[in-house]
């Protein structure tokens, strides 16, 4: 009995109860005429294309910089990748991990000079986070219309240049993760392997990297970095390297949603990314300077699932379209919910 | 005096925790003006008797307390702190309770200022009232006159040295009315010997006006100064309540500890052979605020102890943090011969130096992690160790089993109090912190060792313990120690030189078997003249 309680103190009563909540949810969904399989096909599939982004916070929470809500930064990164992997015609494997590759470097010099900044307002990483990541959306906003991009699926038909707000990647790398080994049962019920797969690997490399010398030296400086500085290690490198590390993730995270969702969001659409990743590694169970891997891939899935499922059968039950407006109620109110449980240390 | 009725008497206090019993049977009774000292090692009770006193909530919410309080002869159980400020009763807290980016002034009035009518009065009513300055700095100068402290009614708690914090705050307490019954946590706990004086020289004062005082501190000589009457804890129990007079600190020591405490210093101490000159250091300066280091000199040879004492704020700590590059430094540093690269924390650790910090939880310890962790850190940080190669040595993981081993022996050597390797290092009591401090330091097998106050804040069993396993690791291994500390009885206990710091130079460097008068001499600058006009003779 001591061990089952001791079981649900460490692993924390919102997320038993948002888990509880879910699996009424599913319990509930049948009897409004919403389908479990393709509900669970769904959950699935969100929490694949979100989990990237919610990985990406762990190394700056780790290193002390907070959450980052400037996650954009990377996701711009990202488009930039894909975007060109698109304009050169790459396709499938290539096109995905073209997509990857090319958007790589952008992440990791975008990410030095994030970091760069970072470093100079410590303590109030968060906020200026949160406009460094707005700023960046809006500025690339002008870029897309003015880069020279003359692929003929992605510029604007009437004007002949600029890009389009959604581009298909249709016969690009679309599903290319997804399809990947992926097990259909029926109609509507697919398992997405590959880019669960994709996910885990990419979470065990960040479990790796949490535990090498440099892993190690980052959690040190976040723990407290006047320690890491009296044991001979640079706060602002260990700083700036979960920077970068974070948004080389949130580029590679953008990519792996797009190849699932099909499209390529461009100009504002990276705006609210940030936020849901935010909100999920916090529903997750981690705090503002501790986070495990156990709190990324339960946060994604509890935070994805009620999102998928609370305005489908709220939907259904209402008998109204209104998903849209549920979705937001919902998503940003566990945000509130998510930041006022943040947990802070010891100091 | 002894015929007025006590303030305040305690009657068969008991407290447990969870069927751990931390305080059983207590009484003792305060009469007005009277000072009583308060002592007992840590973890005795004191805290948790002051909490019960001062109806903190922690005690109801652990299920109370068994026995009585009365305040004037009458029971009192206090639900909140608010309720014991009103039967006047102050508190002085252990950490300081001080808004940093107000004044002096407005600390000490704080939320009973001193209020003028505005017109906005006569429509909202007295909550438009405006600060009535003058008066507030008029009674914040009373109140640091009362103390009989030099203090600047316009500085910015920020700014301060400690010191002036902790007269701050009592300041703040006897500016109250009503306050009769003032108990002090620990007040010189982060103060020097001098600041210190001063303090217990205002606290008598205070006793004369007829606050009566409860004074909780571990440095027993202060209690056996100040303190008309002394209540000793131990284990929970009030195992001693005494007049002072007659009483030494050597009785308190023992009635406290339980058994016989020797201060004696090693036999060798002082007349020991030692190698080569490992350190030498030539005009350092060190720019750490509140301890700058202008100009020192000198040497350390192998294998010995070199002491650094002094007054705070005169730079002795400066020493070893400008030496390890914590602070931004300059001269020249030379480990066995080679150039030691100033303000680079790691340089200095990869020459073969470590550095226990004065700052233990700022500096010295990862608060939120593992034992484990605190105590290897350093060593894989700077010499690769613990590290355990994967696939090839493509890359390295931290090798767990390698780092609790590592611990476990420390906890072993050091005799760690802590329930596994794997316990938080901030649920450790201060002793205990202040040893993973010094595994974390011996961990790095270091050539030269600095330790920076190591013994501040902690009781005195603990305290020998730090010292003797100091003195352990210099006798079985060689290891060279620079110790600065402001108590200089233990720098005399194990050091075999002991250099005083005054106004950021070197004074003087005596043997500890030196007269405790020429110590005080070179400290207050009396002996600086004649030094000085050695050093330059030196550098000539």
């Amino acid at each position: 009995m001591n061990k089952i309680k001791q079981y649900v103190t460490d692993f924390g009563w919102p997320r038993i109860i948002i888990f509880i909540f879910l699996v009424l949810l599913f319990v509930a969904a049948p009897f409004v005429k919403v389908r479990i399989d393709a509900s669970i096909s769904d959950v699935l599939n969100r929490f694949g294309q979100n989990a990237l982004f919610v990985l990406a916070m762990v190394p700056m929470i780790q290193a002390g910089c907070g959450l980052n809500f400037g996650l954009s930064v990377g996701i711009i990164a990202g488009l930039i990748g894909s975007t060109l992997s698109v304009q050169f015609g790459l396709t499938e494997a290539f096109g995905f991990f073209g997509a990857v590759v090319l958007s790589i470097p952008f992440a990791v010099v975008f990410g030095w000079f994030y970091g760069k900044l970072l470093n100079k307002v410590k303590g109030e990483e968060m906020t200026i986070a949160m406009y460094v990541g707005f700023a960046g959306v809006m500025f690339m906003c002008i870029m897309w219309l003015i880069l020279p991009y003359n692929g003929p699926t992605m510029i604007w038909g009437y004007a002949g240049k600029g890009l389009r707000t959604t581009i298909t990647i249709e016969g690009f790398y679309r599903h290319f993760l997804n399809d990947f080994l992926a097990i259909r049962i029926g109609n509507s019920f697919v398992f997405p392997t590959g880019m669960l797969l994709f996910v885990g690997f990419a979470a065990f490399l960040m479990w790796l990297f949490m535990r090498t010398k440099t892993g190690t030296a980052l959690t040190a400086v976040g723990s407290n970095p006047d320690y890491a500085r009296a044991s001979g290690v640079s706060a602002d490198r260990m700083r700036t390297i979960s920077v970068v590390l974070s948004t080389v993730l949130g580029a590679i995270g953008i990519v792996v949603y797009q190849q699932s969702y099909g499209f390529i969001q461009l100009y504002t659409a990276p705006l609210d990314m940030p936020f849901t990743a935010v909100a999920a590694i916090l529903i997750g169970g981690a705090s503002v300077n501790k986070a495990s891997m156990v709190n990324v891939l339960v946060g994604a899935f509890l935070f994805q699932g009620l999102l998928t499922m609370t305005p489908s059968v709220i939907n259904s039950t209402l008998q109204t379209d209104i998903s849209e407006v549920v979705r937001i109620i919902v998503s940003n109110g566990i945000i509130i919910y998510a930041l006022t449980r943040k947990t802070k240390v010891t100091k | 005096m002894g015929q007025e009725s006590p303030i305040l008497s305690i009657e068969h206090v008991s407290k447990e925790f969870y069927g751990n019993v931390v305080l059983h049977d207590v009484c003792f009774e305060l009469r007005p003006g009277e000072i009583l000292g308060l002592v007992g090692e840590n973890g005795a009770g004191k805290t948790t008797l002051m909490r019960i006193l001062f109806g903190m909530p922690v005690i109801a919410e652990t299920g109370g307390y068994k026995g009585r309080v009365c305040i004037d002869g009458k029971e009192v159980s206090f639900a909140s702190p608010f309720d014991a400020l009103d039967a006047g009763i102050g508190m002085v807290h252990q950490e300081f309770s001080l808004i940093p980016g107000f004044t002096t002034t407005e600390n000490i009035v704080l939320n009973r200022e001193s209020m003028r009518p505005s017109i906005l009065n006569d429509v909202f009513g007295d909550r438009m009232s405006v600060l009535d300055r003058p008066a507030m700095r008029k009674r914040a100068e009373g109140a640091i006159e009362k103390l009989g402290v030099k203090l600047d009614p316009d500085m910015l708690i920020s700014e301060m040295p400690v010191g002036h914090k902790q007269f701050t705050e009592i300041a703040r307490e006897i500016t109250r009315s009503k306050t009769r019954l003032l108990v002090l946590d620990e007040p010189t706990a982060v103060l020097t010997e001098s600041e210190a004086e001063v303090l217990l020289v205002a606290l008598r004062n205070l006793a004369k006006l007829g606050i009566a005082i409860i004074f909780i501190s571990h440095r027993l000589h202060e209690v056996v100064n100040v303190a008309d009457r002394v209540v000793v804890l131990r284990d929970g129990l009030a195992i001693k309540d005494t007049p002072v007079a007659g009483v030494t600190v050597r009785d308190i020591a023992s009635w406290m500890v339980g058994r016989h405490v020797a201060t004696e210093r090693a036999a060798d101490v002082g007349n020991r052979g030692f190698g080569e000159p490992i350190l030498e250091v030539e005009r350092l300066w060190v720019d750490m605020p509140g301890e700058t280091v202008r100009d020192v000199s000198f040497s350390v040879r192998q294998g010995e102890i070199l002491g650094f004492g002094g007054l705070a704020g005169q730079g002795k700590l400066g020493v070893p943090n400008g030496i390890m590059g914590l602070f931004a430094a300059g001269g020249s540093v030379l480990l066995k011969g080679a150039e030691v690269a100033l303000n680079s924390p790691r340089r200095a650790l990869e020459m073969g130096m470590a550095f226990v910090s004065e700052d233990r939880r700022g500096v010295g310890l990862l608060l939120d992690e593992s034992l484990e962790w605190n105590i290897a850190f350093t060593a894989m940080q700077i010499q690769d160790k613990y590290l355990k190669p994967i696939l090839g040595g493509i890359f390295r993981l931290r090798d767990d089993e390698g780092m609790r081993k590592l611990t476990e022996e420390y906890v072993k050597a050091l005799d760690i109090k802590c329930t596994s390797p794997r316990q938080k290092a901030k649920e450790l009591s201060g002793g205990n912190q202040q040893k993973v401090c010094l595994a974390k330091a011996f961990a790095v097998k270091p050539d030269l060792l600095f330790v920076s106050e190591p013994t501040r804040g902690i009781d005195v069993g603990a305290k020998r313990l730090v010292l003797d396993t100091l003195q352990r690791y210099n006798r079985e291994y060689g290891t060279t120690i620079v110790m600065v500390s402001s108590e200089l009885e233990e720098l005399r206990s194990i050091c075999d030189r002991i250099a005083i710091v005054d106004e950021g130079r070197i004074a003087g460097i005596l043997p500890p078997t030196a007269e405790l008068a020429e110590f005080g001499l070179l400290m207050s600058g009396e002996a600086a003249a004649k030094d000085v006009g050695r050093a330059s003779e030196a550098s000539k």
